[in-house]
């Protein structure tokens, strides 16, 4: 439903019936049923994630994870600089841009990483947005309402890692048809996009979908959790994010 | 006084007929743009706003220009702005217009824009950027109105207006500075993390937006003889004058900032602006060498008082800086904040055909508006007397 | 008053075109509730008919917020029973025919809901 023109015109039409008539009635309907949140689905209080870079030798290993990502959310291959990207790489110095060091072994200097969005803990791009259309639900992800957005780009402005895609064009012009998944649905013209880290498939039980077609190498789980795998693995290895002095304090960590 | 539209001479008439096939012409690839996508447009996923937003800035400086006439002529009883600052007030509504137009032709679902009242998200600063121009719009219509109503009757406005204008100068700086916090609160935007940005804004507003006036002002007096007032005039340059060299001082300090600090970050997006990236030079670099010769150029034709006060160089003079500022803050600023992007790459962006005509639809709809209500005010003016030479 | 009787003459013609609708309304006759096609296999809604009928925009836009906005995707129907809220994976995979169920009897109505930008709308549809 166009939701803000249906609001708009209730809104004004009970407030005009409330003027004339000096009552304001409860004109909500009544939602007869309850909602809880299932009981197979997958809790944390702060989802992380922990990307074990090493055990990824070359951009096509990756390719199995991005894959997983774009199909799963019917993500569309536009061509050019207006595209969509949910996950995708790029080299140490474009991902990492902190580190200006020239001397680094060729691991780093020629190879590729992963890129997401971060679901920070202080996400410019919740502050940003006037509409409530990007939010930080209470498990740390960042989420899209993509009914709500208005398509007004400041959230890609503030993003400081260039996670957000907006569909400048129609997506599904850029999609199989029939559609890769057809559980879930596509975007439409004039809203911005970004991974949400699956919660539609936490909901029923399922780990995100990089992280299945990684076979171990990337690691999902609570960050408050001492006995997480993620915070395992943190405590073992090295680890880094990106851009940190911007204080967003990111929930992807690369292990290098 | 609304009735004064429908009466005027077939230049006026050819005018507006003009203007409204303009926008009718913008429309049309307006209404591509709502179809096909914002990917008619050259933004793309690293320049993410692009021409509209730059206007949407630079006319709410206009819009806020405005107190550049009302602060002296109400703080400090100048008597000799009192014929001008209708049509100072006048151009802030038409400029608020266009601000508005500017946000809904940059919207992805403008459908939907209600949703940012229908959700108020208060730590959003668009949020804010929407009450203050809403607030300072509706200001300035009453103040307009009631004022101009009054010199009509030849009375005196009423003692309640003076507590709208005093607000009105509170406003003007709120609007732009709201404008610059959507910039400068950006954490990984070099070139917008600044805390001198909304002072800079200020400046430059206070700058062009009177040159606008003053260039549009001299328009009018070719074609209707309407005389603002030489003293007016020359106090409202020298006004001027002071915003520019200020403004221009502010920009140098920037350029202290970035390179003694030699910080990267601070560094990169002034180094592609003014020499480009990687060997390749990009089209804003030869439009920001342009914005500095023009800036010096008209600095030099208005700090002398002899060269200042000549009326046939002065309207060269303000062009000259309203294109420098223009470049600065039309262009400039919003390709400088995303180039290099967050990954510290280049991504061209250049403003395609179609993106220029909806631009320039909106600024016909602003001169359409701005029209309307100058004839109103003349009107008025020629029936109360304060048209021509003397008083 | 001046020319009264041509200002007369242009009330009641405004008037007579601004209630069209209600004339145009009432020589129609009665609304005829269009004949959807109700799933074959199924014998009740998520929640009982009527309820459905009158509401199901509002608890589409609140089965939206819940999922979306607390995480909450199991609705459970005022009967008791589970649903996982989902508009493509549940409502429609019921209702699996759009245009002869949702669409029929929007058009009927002159609503124009725009899910299926977006929502995949099951196959068999073009
Ligand atoms: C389990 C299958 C099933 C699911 C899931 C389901 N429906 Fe139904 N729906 C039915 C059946 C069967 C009827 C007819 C009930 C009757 O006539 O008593 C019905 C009736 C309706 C009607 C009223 C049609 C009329 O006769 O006027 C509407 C509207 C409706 N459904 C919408 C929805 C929406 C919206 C959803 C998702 C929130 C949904 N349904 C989910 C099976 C389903
Ligand atoms: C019995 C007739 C009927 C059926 C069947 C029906 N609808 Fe509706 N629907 C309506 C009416 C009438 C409205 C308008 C109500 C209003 O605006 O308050 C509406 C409105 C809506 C809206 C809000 C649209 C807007 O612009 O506000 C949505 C969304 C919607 N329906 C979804 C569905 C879906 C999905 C189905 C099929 C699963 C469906 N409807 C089946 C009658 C029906
Ligand atoms: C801009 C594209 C878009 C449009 C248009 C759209 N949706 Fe959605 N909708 C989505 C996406 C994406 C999700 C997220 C799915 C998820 O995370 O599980 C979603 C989720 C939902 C959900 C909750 C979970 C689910 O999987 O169904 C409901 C209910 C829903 N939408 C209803 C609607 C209704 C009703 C309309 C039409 C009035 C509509 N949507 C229009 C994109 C859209």
């Amino acid at each position: 439903m166009n939701n803000s023109r249906r609001t708009f015109l209730k809104v004004a039409g009970v407030s005009a019936f409330a003027l004339t008539t000096g009552v304001a009635g409860a004109a909500q309907a009544k939602i007869i049923g309850t909602y809880e949140q299932g009981d197979k689905a997958l809790k944390a209080k702060r989802w992380a994630m922990v990307i074990d870079t090493r055990k990824f030798t070359s951009a096509d290993d990756y390719k199995p994870l991005i894959d997983a990502c774009h199909k799963a959310h019917n993500v569309p291959a536009i061509p050019g600089n207006q595209e969509i990207k949910w996950m995708w790489l790029d080299h140490y110095d474009r991902v990492f841009t902190d580190d200006m060091n020239a001397n680094l072994p060729d691991k780093f200097k020629k190879g590729m990483f992963p890129l997401l969005c971060n679901h920070c803990t202080n996400p410019p791009c919740v502050r940003v947005c006037p509409t409530g259309a990007t939010y930080k639900m209470h498990d740390g992800i960042i989420a899209m309402d993509y009914h709500r957005c208005i398509g007004c780009r400041f959230c890609m402005a503030g993003c400081p890692y260039g996670a957000r895609s907006f569909n400048f064009v129609d997506p599904r012009k850029f999609i199989a048809d029939p559609v890769p998944n057809p559980e879930y649905p596509t975007r439409m013209i004039g809203v911005v996009e970004k991974c949400t880290f699956c919660a539609e498939r936490l909901a029923k039980g399922l780990r995100p979908a990089c992280v299945e077609a990684a076979n171990g190498a990337v690691m999902f789980g609570d960050l408050d959790d001492p006995n997480s795998d993620v915070r395992k693995a943190l405590a073992e290895n090295f680890s880094i994010r990106r851009k940190p002095s911007l204080g967003t304090q990111p929930g992807v960590y690369y292990l290098i | 006084m609304v009735e004064r539209l429908l009466t005027g001479s077939k230049r006026y008439y050819m005018w507006l007929g003009f203007l409204c096939l303009l926008i009718l012409a913008s429309f049309c690839v307006y209404w591509t743009q709502l179809t096909e996508g914002l990917g008619v447009t050259g933004m793309n996923r690293d320049v993410s706003w692009g021409l509209y937003i730059s206007q949407f800035t630079y006319f709410v400086g206009v819009a806020a220009s405005a107190v550049m006439l009302v602060l002296p002529a109400y703080f400090h009883h100048y008597k000799k702005f009192k014929r001008m600052i209708i049509f100072g007030e006048f151009m802030a509504i038409a400029a608020v217009v266009m601000c508005a137009l500017f946000i809904v032709v940059d919207l992805g679902q403008p459908q939907r824009a209600m949703n940012v009242m229908l959700h108020p998200t208060p730590n959003s600063v668009m949020f804010y950027d929407m009450i203050v121009l809403i607030g300072y719009l509706c200001l300035n219509l009453v103040i307009g109105w009631v004022t101009l109503e009054a010199e009509r009757l030849d009375m005196d406005p009423p003692k309640w207006i003076k507590f709208f204008i005093y607000l009105s100068v509170i406003w003007a700086f709120s609007i732009h500075t709201v404008t610059a916090f959507l910039y400068a609160g950006i954490p990984g935007r070099h070139y917008w993390l600044t805390a001198i940005m909304a002072a800079r804004f200020l400046s430059s507003a206070f700058c062009s937006g009177p040159a606008i006036l003053l260039l549009l002002m001299f328009v009018l007096k070719r074609l209707t003889g309407f005389n603002p007032g030489e003293e007016a005039v020359k106090t409202l340059t020298k006004i001027i004058t002071y915003a520019m060299c200020i403004n221009v001082f502010f920009y140098c300090l920037e350029l202290f900032t970035a390179f003694y600090s030699n910080i990267p970050g601070h560094m990169e997006p002034l180094i592609f602006l003014f020499a480009g990236h990687g060997g390749h030079v990009a089209w804003v670099t030869y439009w920001m060498w342009a914005a500095v010769i023009l800036a010096f150029a008209s600095l030099a034709m208005l700090i002398p008082p002899s060269l200042r006060d000549n009326m046939k160089l002065l309207p060269y003079a303000l062009g000259m800086l309203v294109l420098a500022s223009w470049i600065d803050k039309g262009l400039g600023l919003l390709v400088g904040g995303f180039t290099p992007n967050m990954f510290e790459a280049v991504t061209p962006y250049v403003p395609t055909f179609r993106e220029i005509m909806v631009a320039l639809g909106v600024y016909a709809i602003g001169a359409l508006v701005l029209s309307l209500l100058w004839k109103i005010a003349l009107d008025v003016k020629k029936g109360s007397g304060h048209f021509g030479e003397g008083e | 008053m001046y020319n009264k009787t041509y200002v007369l003459a242009g009330i009641i013609i405004f008037v007579a075109l601004f209630t069209t609708p209600f004339w145009t309304g009432i020589m129609s006759g009665s609304y005829q509730r269009p004949a959807v096609q109700l799933p074959a296999n199924e014998k009740e809604c998520v929640e009982p008919v009527e309820y459905m009928r009158a509401e199901h925009m509002q608890l589409l836009n609140d089965w939206r917020d819940q999922a979306l906005r607390n995480e909450a995707r199991v609705y459970v129907s005022s009967t008791g029973k589970k649903w996982e809220i989902s508009l493509q994976n549940t409502c429609l995979k019921c209702h699996n025919n759009t245009t002869e169920f949702c669409d029929k009897c929007h058009i009927s109505n002159s609503v124009y809901p725009y899910c299926w930008t977006c929502h995949i709308e099951p196959k068999g549809k073009k």
